[in-house]
């Protein structure tokens, strides 16, 4: 019979064999499958994106007139401060290009350098008077769209009503690039700018300070609250009372409300009731707070469950109170976890956006926050205010913060592996 | 144990009073809220303010026009906004709000146009249409050949409307209800098509004349009616909504050169490359004919003042005056390149007078 018994097996040997393969087959491929949905995303976010950290720099000879300037040969700062620098840039750009007639040319000659160039050549001036009745050779940005064609994003080949630049403009910017007068250099106002409406202009240092400020107040406010109550309901809640499972079913419960929820609540309570001014990384940081709590106690739990029974023994058995068993052995062991734990949450805070809708922090703030009462916006808010502009230079701009944005979520990924890496415990 | 305790309480209890401490103390920067489509012309002004005074930059949120008057009518504390922006007017019932809430005297200043263009794929066929057209193709009931008898939508193709159309589908990407765009997309093409019909026309009529009678309730009614018959939008699949995000709308119609889509002349006039503007009622979409009002679907653009917060907070009459120099709205200012469709010389410079002379709106 035996024989019988290995005959059938070896039957099925085959199709057993066969079931694995396919098993592992149908795993590779979906594990290819995500892998090229993250492929394509990155590499569509960094094509787009990379552009965006070169900018266009425009060369012009300036006459500092004092007379256009509006100036007389005594002069307070304050007048310094008002003098009509638009005039004097818009007089050198007529030098520069003679015989522009009519309106809308004249309107198109003014747009080749950016809006900045009027508050530049003021800071510049006020810092050296000595230049006034001088002609200075000085770098703008250029405005959008030029900076859009130097990259390549305006086709000539198009019919000109089709194109954002027309024949004359393509003209004066075939002058410029042959008198080596436009320059593509590292874009240092994206990291040094905050938000502008004018996409040469927009940086993010307004939206990364904001984020900084918020996931600090988040940070102060969910790390102690988080761990105290993961260390209460671990190690001193008593066990099979129903209002400690209510409470754990509920803190369950709330890890996974939509994020909107919180914001809603924060709206409610912390403007409603308590009067927290809107739009401030105060009332982020609250509510991110109320979002990122469950996720820091449970993995808090998860971490302070793992320590082995047997460290509260020995420490209990030494004649250690329950608190200082705790908090001198069982809390540092279970330390790595709890800061993994924070780290995730945390980085999860920092993309989100939906609560944060709710609260006023989805607006234009062109100045750097200084304060946790300063009205700031955060960088998962600044991606999706530019994703809604209507200008064209917007776009990459959009992909480049938003690399900025995975590069953080990387970082903080990344310190809480190796975090766990180098501080976990074999037990 | 009892650490932590104290050290949780003392961290609640002191953000609760900073908090506290915080709405009291004065606010140094403007705000403002509102309406998503004078948002992009709104922040412009505020960041030139920002730049040209040295003072701080208003923060501007953008809300939706009636969020925006919710937040604006709650009342007059420093904790609400000073300013807030309309792409349409001010309603009786949010004015009627603010006045209970205390909010008395209000500005209202009119900065410009804003088109809403209708467009499709430089791929895609030239489309003339009628405004009668694009209500057919879109409303949810269509008056059939029977005077004062409606039937559900029973165009698919623009060919079945009208036979010089093309034959394709009937697919067309606009903004969802919640959108301003879409309340003034219904009320300006929609409803311009629809008034074509004289019975529907008349119904609009007699809702005045009861009106006048004095019969609110009948008026009403009638408005309600007429509004029902022109402003419901099919929900077959016909009209795509694409959500608030206009890039998005470009974006799908350059995919689908099929396809027709809804958005602000701005978001035309940035992608010139990729879409083209149908023509409506004979007229082309541009600057200039939006402009002198031949192109039918356009609509004013508001911004409203809290009287109250002048002088208590900082820069609001400065803001008042950058807005309205014609270094900003005027012919040649700085919002016309963002796509704001200025107003006449002449209403120019009434409302300049009236805004920065701070004239409350009487309604």
């Amino acid at each position: 019979m035996t024989g019988n018994t290995t005959e059938i097996i070896k039957l099925k040997l085959a199709k057993r064999y066969a079931k694995e393969k396919r098993f592992k087959l149908y795993g590779i491929s979906a594990i290819a499958v995500s892998i090229a949905f993250l492929l394509s995303l990155l590499i569509n976010i960094s094509v787009t994106g990379l552009p965006a950290f070169q900018q266009t720099y425009i060369n012009i000879e300036v006459d500092i007139d004092s007379k256009l300037l509006k100036l007389d040969s005594q002069y307070s700062e304050q007048e310094l401060f008002r003098a009509n620098y638009s005039k004097v840039i818009k007089q050198s750009l007529k030098t520069m290009f003679p015989g522009v007639k009519g309106r809308k040319q004249k309107r198109a000659l003014r747009q080749l350098v950016s809006k900045s160039a009027i508050y530049q050549l003021r800071d510049f001036v006020i810092d050296n008077p000595s230049v006034i009745n001088t002609r200075q050779s000085l770098w703008f940005l250029a405005r959008d769209d030029v900076d859009v064609f130097m990259k390549g994003g305006i086709d000539r080949s198009l019919p000109e009503s089709d194109r954002r630049l027309k024949d004359f403009q393509l003209v004066w910017v075939d002058k410029l690039l042959a008198e080596n007068r436009l320059e593509k250099r590292f874009n240092v106002s994206f990291f040094t700018e905050s938000d502008s409406r004018e996409p040469e202009q927009a940086g993010i240092k307004g939206a990364m300070i904001g984020s900084l400020l918020t996931m600090l107040v988040t940070m102060l406010l969910s790390f102690p609250i988080g761990v105290s109550a993961a260390i209460y309901l671990e190690e001193f809640a008593p066990k099979n009372n129903k209002w400690v499972d209510l409470i754990e079913i509920n803190i369950n419960n709330l890890a996974a409300v939509p994020s909107i929820v919180f914001g809603l609540l924060g709206l409610a309570v912390f403007i409603g009731l308590f009067g927290v001014p809107r739009s401030v990384p105060l009332i982020g940081g609250l509510v991110l707070t109320l979002m990122t709590l469950p996720t820091i106690i449970i993995t808090s739990r998860a971490a302070l469950k793992a320590v082995p029974p047997s460290i509260r023994e020995a420490a209990l058995g030494l004649g250690a109170s329950r608190v200082q068993t705790t908090f001198h052995h069982v809390v540092p062991a279970a330390m790595p976890g709890i800061l993994t734990g924070t780290i995730i949450g945390m980085a999860q805070a920092l993309g989100e956006t939906a609560p944060l809708l709710m609260i006023g922090m989805v607006a234009f703030i062109a100045d750097v926050p200084q304060g946790i009462t300063d009205p700031s916006t955060v960088l998962p808010v600044q991606i999706y205010l530019w994703s809604d502009s209507p200008e064209r230079a917007f776009t990459e701009r959009t992909s480049a913060a938003i690399m900025v944005l995975l590069g953080f979520l990387i970082v903080m990924n990344f310190l809480a592996v190796i975090m766990r890496k180098k501080f976990e415990k074999k037990w | 144990m009892k650490n932590i305790y104290k050290s949780t309480a003392v961290i609640i209890a002191s953000s609760a009073i900073m908090s506290i401490s915080n709405s009291v103390v004065a606010r140094d920067y403007i705000d403002v809220v509102g309406s998503s489509t004078v948002y992009p012309f709104a922040t412009v002004v505020a960041e030139t303010f920002g730049k040209k005074t040295g003072s701080k930059t208003p923060k501007i949120e953008s809300t939706g026009s009636g969020g925006g008057m919710k937040l604006f009518c709650a009342g007059n504390g420093i904790s609400t906004p000073d300013i807030t922006n309309a792409s349409r007017r001010i309603k009786l019932s949010e004015y009627n709000k603010c006045q209970k809430n205390g909010v008395k005297d209000i500005v209202e200043v009119m900065i410009g146009f804003d088109g809403i263009a209708i467009a499709n794929s430089k791929q895609g066929p030239t489309f003339d249409l009628t405004r009668r057209e694009l209500f057919l193709a879109l409303a949810k009931q269509v008056p059939s050949n029977q005077a004062g008898e409606l039937i559900d939508n029973p165009y698919t193709k623009w060919n079945d409307i009208n036979p010089a159309l093309p034959n394709t589908k009937i697919e067309v990407l606009g903004p969802p209800p919640t959108s301003g765009t879409r309340d003034a997309f219904a009320e300006l093409a929609l409803q311009g098509g629809c008034f074509t019909y004289d019975w529907i026309k008349q119904i609009k009529k007699d809702s005045k004349i009861a009106k006048k009678s004095g019969d609110k309730s009948l008026a009403s009614q009638l408005k309600k009616k007429y509004k029902t018959i022109c402003h419901s939008i099919r929900e077959d699949g016909s009209y795509v909504e694409a959500g608030e995000n206009d890039n998005l709308i470009v974006e799908k119609l350059r995919a689908n050169p099929k396809a027709l889509g809804v958005f602000g002349f701005s978001f035309l006039d940035q992608n010139s490359d990729v879409v083209k503007g149908v023509v409506i009622d004979g007229v082309k979409i541009d600057f200039e004919a939006i402009a002198d009002g031949s192109y039918p679907i356009s609509r004013p653009l508001y911004f409203y003042v809290k009287k109250s917060h002048v002088g208590k907070v900082p820069g609001i009459k400065e803001f008042i005056a950058e807005f309205t120099s014609e270094d900003a709205w005027g012919e040649d200012g700085y919002l016309t390149d963002k796509g704001l469709i200025p107003l006449s010389d002449d209403a120019r410079q009434k409302m300049s007078d009236s805004a920065n002379g701070l004239t409350p709106l009487k309604m």
